[in-house]
């Protein structure tokens, strides 16, 4: 799967978790999940479990740590998803 | 470990704590029950010359037990420490029944998951009769010290 593609299918999961005062066009490659898009740390778990059933892997505690934005959930997604 | 060390470790105190017992509990669910004092501060005010229990403190007592009770066990005793804090991130509750001054309620909490230190559980409180009072789902996260909620 290319970035691409990851990044088409990681957005609509994002947006659900915007918070009212973040538009959906705000998201882009480099956005810093909670600092730029206000997504609370309770969100980004409802995240990390949503991306483990859309692409069908399985996140361990120590890569939600490396997760800051969104290229970061693009990469972390790529290297699991080819294993 | 054992049910009175939950309670103790416990960041809350009077006039804020809303635990009396923790009647059981295991990995996937906990039981305690609460007594709600006639002179607690709240029935002064809710409502006038009426007291009955406020839905947010049956909330709250409900993610004293349901959740944070329980993450703690879950946590086990030795992982949490003075700088661990609890934060509620998402309630959804019904309420059925009301709660008056001196009445006992019992919490029984379900775990839906408890994944990347967020713990979401079924919730419901019931009264001295065994009938529903309130039931839904509280979620919260347990912050390891310098963390930001």
């Amino acid at each position: 799967m290319t970035s691409e593609e990851i990044y088409e299918k990681l957005k609509p999961i994002i947006k659900i978790y915007l918070p009212d005062d973040i538009s959906a066009n705000e998201i882009n490659k480099s956005s810093d999940l909670t600092r730029e898009l206000n997504i609370n740390s309770s969100h980004l778990v409802d995240i990390i479990l949503d991306i483990e059933d859309v692409f069908d892997i399985e996140f361990k505690n120590e890569d939600m740590e490396k997760m800051r934005n969104v290229n970061d959930a693009i990469a972390l997604i790529q290297q699991k998803v080819s294993k | 470990m054992k049910t009175q060390d939950l309670i103790e470790k416990l960041p809350y105190s009077e006039p804020f704590l809303f635990v009396n017992e923790i009647l059981s509990v295991s990995t996937e669910k906990i039981t305690g029950t609460y007594t709600f004092r006639r002179d607690a501060y709240f029935y002064e005010g809710h409502f006038k010359n009426d007291p009955v229990t406020p839905g947010v403190i049956l909330t709250e007592c409900m993610a004293q037990i349901g959740l944070v009770c329980f993450g703690i066990f879950l946590l086990n005793e030795e992982q949490v420490s003075e700088n661990t804090k609890f934060v509620m991130s998402s309630t959804e509750i019904d309420f059925y029944r009301p709660i008056f001054p001196d009445e006992k309620v019992k919490v029984i909490s379900e775990k839906i998951y408890f994944r990347f230190n967020k713990l979401k559980c079924k919730v419901k409180m019931l009264n001295i009769k065994d009938e529903i009072v309130a039931q839904g789902t509280i979620s919260g996260m347990i912050l390891k010290e310098t963390v930001q909620p």
